[in-house]
């Protein structure tokens, strides 16, 4: 578990973070959201020391960060920086063996280690391992970021606007790859966004940043529901509400028995999904089926009409 | 000439129209066809007598007159038209050997039927001529994009080539080459000198300045007094540096044993390299601080985010990223060493200055050219090497071909 215990940063007459308070249980995934300038990265960085904060303290499983030197707390934390950062002189293999190297891993499992990472992220070793970076596209460079933060199997992975430089298309699925990543690992992950979608979709906690305060942190299911300031419903968007509560939630969480005419839609896709599609082809009802193709009942567009609602 | 299939989109610059001509050809070639018809040699029966000049076709036996002048017409048309660039390439490096053995030929020529005080050398049109085509030559191979290793073979070749030329004994009827065979054992030692000068305080500014770019980095309030420092050592004129440092040189030598013990004196070596260094301090430490300045914010933070140390990040990072520049500072100290260092002759400081200033106060060109020409060659030398150097070392682009 990560503490974060009152934690303020002060440059000059300048307040970059206040007062914040929040811990992040282990596995999950904590989103740190808010408009540029309001402290994100500043507080980001607090956590590996790359910051040293005015007051307040940060523990990690119960020891305070202060305590250890900070090249040291920083190699048993992944951290992608903003633009990835890739050392453009070397290799994706020797960027990926950076902090192994550090912290004096044998070259045979550092080797294994690279392979592996490689593999998850969908890079043939062979064909990526001796590349520069600069032979990389965007998405690839984003991915080898990733790998690198992960390569000495760290608990904690920090995160700052990893996704921001990617286009749509790859960003969405670069955002399901890390989720998948983050389960297979068991990964604690602390992502900065300004993207409340990113969040929603990311984050099992939120925490919401404006002008160096936190304004909620809460799960996003609450934070759709009762936002606790104006500015974060602003952010939210009121029209955007029920269609990112919808979001949230697979279909499976509506299924009532029964049947219903046309095209099935999975048990495991969004009820936004569902929704869009009862839009688009007409239906008040579509037939459920599961990951094995069975049906499994229907999802009515007065269910969904239910779990878009304020009141549930 | 050009089939427009096969116009490629250089061809197609200037508003879409194919050109006929080569830019750098257009000025190279008509330099090389005027100077065929200024005095390629220059004959005095002795030191005393007037110089007489002689064109190409009474420098050499008829026939091969002819030959030489349709030679180097082809050569100089091909620096013209546009045609391939490894063409290009082959017939300027042709021209000039061509002009290098024409000239010792031509020597031979004019000594046939002279006694052995006659002096013979290369006069205005040789050198232009000369001029022309490596400037047509380095245009074409900077084109070709060659590998750095390819390009040191050829420099090595090329030095490798003039070598054999001159032990051959096929320029030995020239002027500056009979010097050279009156004094091979001084040359060499004035050679040798004038590398360890130049080299020397090179490697002495690398020791001491790559640290202060560093600190110039590091701490942003040194900076601009160490840059400030270094510049102004810049603008002192180089002799007047020389001379600056006799004085307390001297002063040093004749009041502290463990100096003069040394071999430090007020004249000679010590004050030449402590000039030479002082000159060479401000390219390696500018070039390195702007190297480092390069390095890009977010490599720096990645590499802190990891945990790298500061002496991680320094050497694992930050000097391999601003190696490229800080090689290109070498480069400046390098070429400007070689020539200030002929300066060096005048506080007794050796090098091929020796040979300038000696043939300057005897007027004798020869001797003039003994010490110019090899200086132009090793600096020539250091550059191809040095540049060949700096492309190896931007690791994070690689060539593709
Ligand atoms: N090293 C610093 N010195 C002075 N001010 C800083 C420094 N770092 C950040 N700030 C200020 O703190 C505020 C928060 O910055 P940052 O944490 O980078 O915001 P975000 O990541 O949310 O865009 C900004 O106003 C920024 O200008
Ligand atoms: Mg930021």
């Amino acid at each position: 578990m990560i503490e974060i215990d009152a934690v303020s940063k002060i440059y000059g007459a300048m307040t970059a973070v206040e007062t914040v308070s929040f811990n992040v249980e282990a596995g999950t995934v904590a989103a740190i959201v808010g408009t540029s300038g309001s402290g994100k990265t500043t507080l980001l960085r607090m956590i590996n020391r790359l910051v040293e904060p005015s007051s307040g303290a940060i523990r990690i499983d119960g020891e305070d960060t202060r305590t250890v030197k900070p090249f040291e707390l920083r190699r048993r934390i992944g951290y992608v920086i903003q633009g990835y950062g890739l050392f453009p002189h070397k290799t994706v293999a020797e960027n990926i063996a950076t902090v192994p190297q550090l912290v004096g891993w044998e070259r045979a499992r550092i080797d294994q280690r690279i392979n592996e990472l490689l593999d998850v992220f969908q890079l043939n070793p062979a064909e990526y391992r001796d590349r520069l970076p600069s032979e990389l596209s965007g998405g690839q460079q984003q991915r080898v970021g990733v790998a690198r933060a992960l390569a000495a199997e760290p608990h904690i992975l920090l995160m700052d606007e990893p996704f921001g430089a990617l286009d749509p298309i790859i960003r969405n699925k670069a955002r399901d790859d890390l989720s998948a990543i983050q389960k297979k690992f068991g990964t604690t992950v602390i992502l900065v966004t300004h993207d409340m979608d990113e969040a929603i979709q990311l984050g099992d906690m939120i925490a919401v940043m404006d002008g160096g305060r936190l304004l909620q942190y809460d799960t996003p299911q609450n934070i759709l529901l009762h936002p606790a300031h104006p500015f974060v419903a602003d952010l939210i968007g009121q029209n955007e509400r029920p269609f990112r509560l919808l979001s949230l939630a697979p279909v499976s969480t509506a299924v009532e028995s029964g049947d219903a005419e046309g095209a099935p839609v999975a048990e495991t896709a969004t009820l936004r999904d569902a929704f869009a599609e009862m839009l688009w082809s007409r239906r008040s009802a579509l037939p459920v089926v599961s990951a094995r193709n069975e049906r499994i009942g229907r999802v009515t567009m007065d269910a969904i009409s239910r779990r878009a609602a304020k009141m549930q | 000439m050009n089939s427009g299939a096969t116009q490629t989109s250089e061809d197609l610059r200037d508003g879409g129209r194919a050109l006929w001509y080569d830019k750098v050809g257009l000025l190279v070639a008509p330099i090389a066809v005027a100077a065929m018809f200024l005095p390629f040699m220059s004959f005095a029966a002795n030191r005393i007598v007037e110089a007489e000049s002689r064109s190409i076709l009474a420098s050499l036996p008829q026939t091969y007159a002819v030959m030489l002048l349709a030679a180097l017409g082809v050569a100089a048309l091909l620096l013209l038209v546009r045609t391939s660039t490894k063409l290009r390439a082959v017939s300027a490096g042709a021209a000039i050997a061509l002009l290098l053995v024409a000239a010792g030929l031509a020597a031979d020529h004019l000594s046939a039927d002279a006694n052995t005080y006659a002096r013979v050398r290369p006069a205005s049109g040789f050198w232009l001529l000369l001029f022309a085509f490596s400037l047509g030559l380095t245009d074409a191979i900077t084109r070709l994009r060659l590998r750095p290793t390819t390009r040191i073979a050829l420099a090595t070749a090329a030095l490798g080539a003039l070598l054999l030329l001159v032990s051959s004994g096929l320029w030995s009827n020239i002027s500056f080459l009979k010097e050279y065979e009156n004094q091979a054992q001084l040359f060499w030692r004035e050679a040798r000198q004038h590398i360890t000068l130049s080299v020397g305080s090179m490697l002495a500014a690398c020791i001491v300045g790559i640290p202060l770019g560093i600190t110039c980095q590091n701490q942003r309030g040194t900076r601009s007094a160490i840059l400030n420092t270094l510049t102004f050592v810049q603008t002192v004129p180089s002799l007047a540096l020389f001379g600056l440092l006799i004085a307390p040189l001297s002063w040093l030598a004749s009041n502290v044993p463990v100096v003069s013990a040394l071999g430090i004196r007020g004249i000679g070596t010590a004050p030449a390299l402590v000039a030479l260094f002082a000159y060479s301090l401000l390219p390696i430490t500018g070039n390195t601080l702007a190297g480092l300045e390069g390095v890009s914010t977010s490599a720096r933070e990645a590499a802190r985010g990891m945990g790298m140390t500061r002496h991680q990040r320094l050497l694992r990072i930050e000097l391999p990223l601003a190696l490229p520049a800080i090689l290109a500072g070498i480069r400046i100290v390098l070429v400007q060493n070689i020539g200030l260092t002929t300066i060096a002759a005048l506080i007794g400081g050796g090098g091929f200055g020796v040979f300038v200033f000696q043939g300057l106060g005897q007027a004798s060109i020869d001797l003039v050219l003994l010490g110019v020409i090899p200086t132009i060659i090793l600096a020539f030398a250091s550059a191809v090497l040095m540049d060949a150097f700096i492309d190896m070392s931007r690791k994070e682009r690689r060539e593709h071909r």
